[in-house]
């Protein structure tokens, strides 16, 4: 098998993963990668990373920082140009000289930032926040119809019309300014969320209440979301599919459940074994990281290796240098 | 038990509003023994860090220690005079500040900034400071040579760990970690804690760890207290607190973390 071949060549459903399934995608990413500075000094944030979104289905991307992942996520914002490959909304790829093309793209794909205390203008009541991308992308709507489109936007995120429009950022918590982010994105009809570490910056009891908004408005409005985080445990409670990420490579993807509980690749099994396991105290032998072993899944990770291996249906592995 | 390293009595701190106080920490007690892991849980604004601060009196106005009493191997924190305080700051009580890495300074180098506290409270030269420097770096795995670098050269983690051991040069009795991993990721901060917990066998010191989350608090503590709303609502052993909590806002704190294996949680946890 090719590298992430089931773009390129027609294979049997069995070995077809959904999330570089091109067909039926919103959007696409084939072959893409980018890089940074010139050799000798070229950082290769991205390398041949392809993967598909859907409506009504999370794709979760992890990795620790450095990974690739924001540059992923700023790739499909089309705030990167991809070096190489291309990017393919509803099948078709994207041009920068059509601006009709262009603007539709910019409505459907939206972002959800990771720091809701500076991603709201302080100056500005949260209603002018919802309005503006109102104006902008509904020219249909007139006078009160606005405001009733506001209202009905926070009313969809679970906040209360009379109580928050008025308001200041700053009067918000951090939980209620991200479902403004949420509302936001919502406003101008998108249909593709990106989503880069929304909680991380939230309190835990407030997480959980955002990551099932998310989890609504994926299931009632058909979003495809991508989940970009480094915690695997929400990573599970909001995706379908996930994609796990090292210096610029995907090295394991398919189901998440299939992932997370039969990892395959040594720095999945890596990422996972750090994560915080109230089971395992750390004077317990099974709880230690060796910096050795660290250090050596993470050259082998890093280097770029060709061939896929197909674990069991969506559940795919590239191999690693042995 | 014997007498405890550091013993919090009653404590009470407000913020002085215009018109009205608010309560951050409310009749607060709590004991940390020698070489112990201490742990405070709680959400922002339940006045975890309220109560690091105060502990090496480094709370500003409008912050107002109304009562209690911070003891420390049986002396008072609260009845040292400025001289005292800037004897005990550090040497006794050190401190990892929220995103720490942030908190060296970007115009000096790594060496100057240890210099800097060795020199301050123990009169070391610079030859005898270097000496120190390359020993704590050690420590802490980062190559003595790179103690020339500037912070920006360093990965997130490692200004972690470089502030970590800035904080150990002093051999202080308690060193108070204020989210010392929150901004880091999961490998990495494993491997911080994992050297903090070794570090903490060999010197003995005693740790007070404020964070949110539940699961590595569990992981790394010996006892942890809970807080809500400025009251210290339940404290037990880790494996109390995880296997058996008493308190109602314990265990919808528990409620509110996704686990990574077993049944998918859905209910959100009340405040």
């Amino acid at each position: 098998m090719g590298l992430v071949p089931v773009i390129a060549r027609g294979q049997s459903d069995g070995d077809r993963s959904h999330m570089t399934d091109p067909c039926n995608a919103i959007l696409a990413l084939d072959r893409i990668s980018k890089t940074f500075g010139r050799a000798p000094f070229a950082v290769k944030a991205a390398q041949s990373v392809s993967f598909a979104l859907h409506p009504g289905r999370t794709l979760a991307l992890v990795g620790e920082s450095g990974s690739g992942k924001t540059t992923c996520a700023r790739l499909v914002m089309r705030e990167y140009t991809p070096s190489e490959g291309r990017l393919l909304f509803k099948g078709k790829p994207v041009e920068t000289g059509d601006a009709r093309a262009l603007a539709a793209y910019r409505r459907s794909v939206q972002m959800i930032f990771q720091d809701p205390f500076s991603s709201l203008n302080p100056a500005h009541t949260i209603a002018y926040h919802l309005r503006r991308p109102l104006q902008l992308h509904r020219r249909d709507l007139k006078g009160r119809q606005i405001d009733e489109a506001v209202a009905d936007l926070l009313t969809k995120v679970q906040l209360d019309p009379a109580l928050v429009a008025p308001k200041h950022p700053h009067e918000l918590s951090g939980g209620q300014r991200q479902r403004v982010n949420i509302a936001r994105t919502l406003a101008v009809g998108a249909e593709v969320i990106v989503a880069d570490e929304p909680t991380s910056m939230l309190d835990v009891s407030v997480r959980l209440g955002v990551l099932n908004l998310l989890n609504e408005m994926k299931r009632d409005m058909k979003l495809a979301l991508l989940y970009i985080t480094h915690d695997i445990a929400t990573a599970r409670y909001v995706a379908e599919d996930i994609i796990v990420m090292y210096a610029g490579q995907i090295v394991e993807w398919g189901n998440v459940n299939k992932v997370i509980d039969n990892p395959q690749h040594p720095y999945t099994r890596l990422l996972l074994s750090a994560v915080p396991d109230p089971e395992i105290r750390f004077d317990d032998p099974r709880a230690q990281l060796k910096n050795a072993t660290v250090g050596e899944v993470r050259r082998l990770s890093a280097i770029p290796q060709e061939r896929i291996v197909a674990i069991e249906s969506d559940h795919f592995v590239r191999q690693i240098a042995a | 038990m014997t007498q405890p390293l550091l013993s919090i009595r009653n404590l009470t701190i407000d913020y002085i509003g215009e018109t009205t106080d608010f309560r951050a920490v409310d009749d607060v007690s709590f004991d940390v023994a020698h070489g112990e892991i201490f742990g405070l849980a709680g959400e922002s604004g339940c006045g975890k860090s309220t109560i690091a601060f105060a502990i090496s009196r480094l709370h500003r106005p409008p912050a107002l220690i109304r009562s209690g009493r911070i003891l420390l191997e049986g002396r008072d924190v609260l009845d040292l005079d400025p001289r005292e305080l800037r004897h005990f700051r550090w040497r006794e009580v050190a401190m990892v500040f929220q995103s720490a890495m942030n908190s060296l300074n970007p115009v000096l180098r790594i060496e100057a900034q240890f210099y800097d506290v060795l020199h301050t409270h123990q009169g070391m030269n610079r030859k005898q400071a270097r000496e120190r420097t390359a020993e704590m770096l050690r420590l802490v795995d980062i190559q003595p040579d790179r103690m020339r670098d500037y912070p920006h050269q360093f990965s997130g983690g490692m200004r972690q760990r470089i502030v970590i051991a800035i904080c150990l040069a002093l051999n202080p009795k308690i060193v108070v970690m204020d989210e010392p991993t929150t901004a880091l990721d999961v490998v990495v901060q494993r491997e911080i804690l994992q050297r903090i917990n070794e570090l903490r066998k060999t010197f003995g010191f005693s740790v007070l760890f404020i964070t949110h989350d539940l699961g590595l608090m569990v992981q790394v503590c010996d006892r942890i207290g809970i807080m809500l709303a400025g009251k210290l609502v339940e404290q037990n052993t880790a494996q109390k607190i995880y296997g058996a909590p008493q308190h109602d806002y314990t265990r919808n704190l528990w409620a509110s973390f996704p686990s990574l294996h077993g049944a998918r949680v859905t209910e959100i946890a009340a405040t």
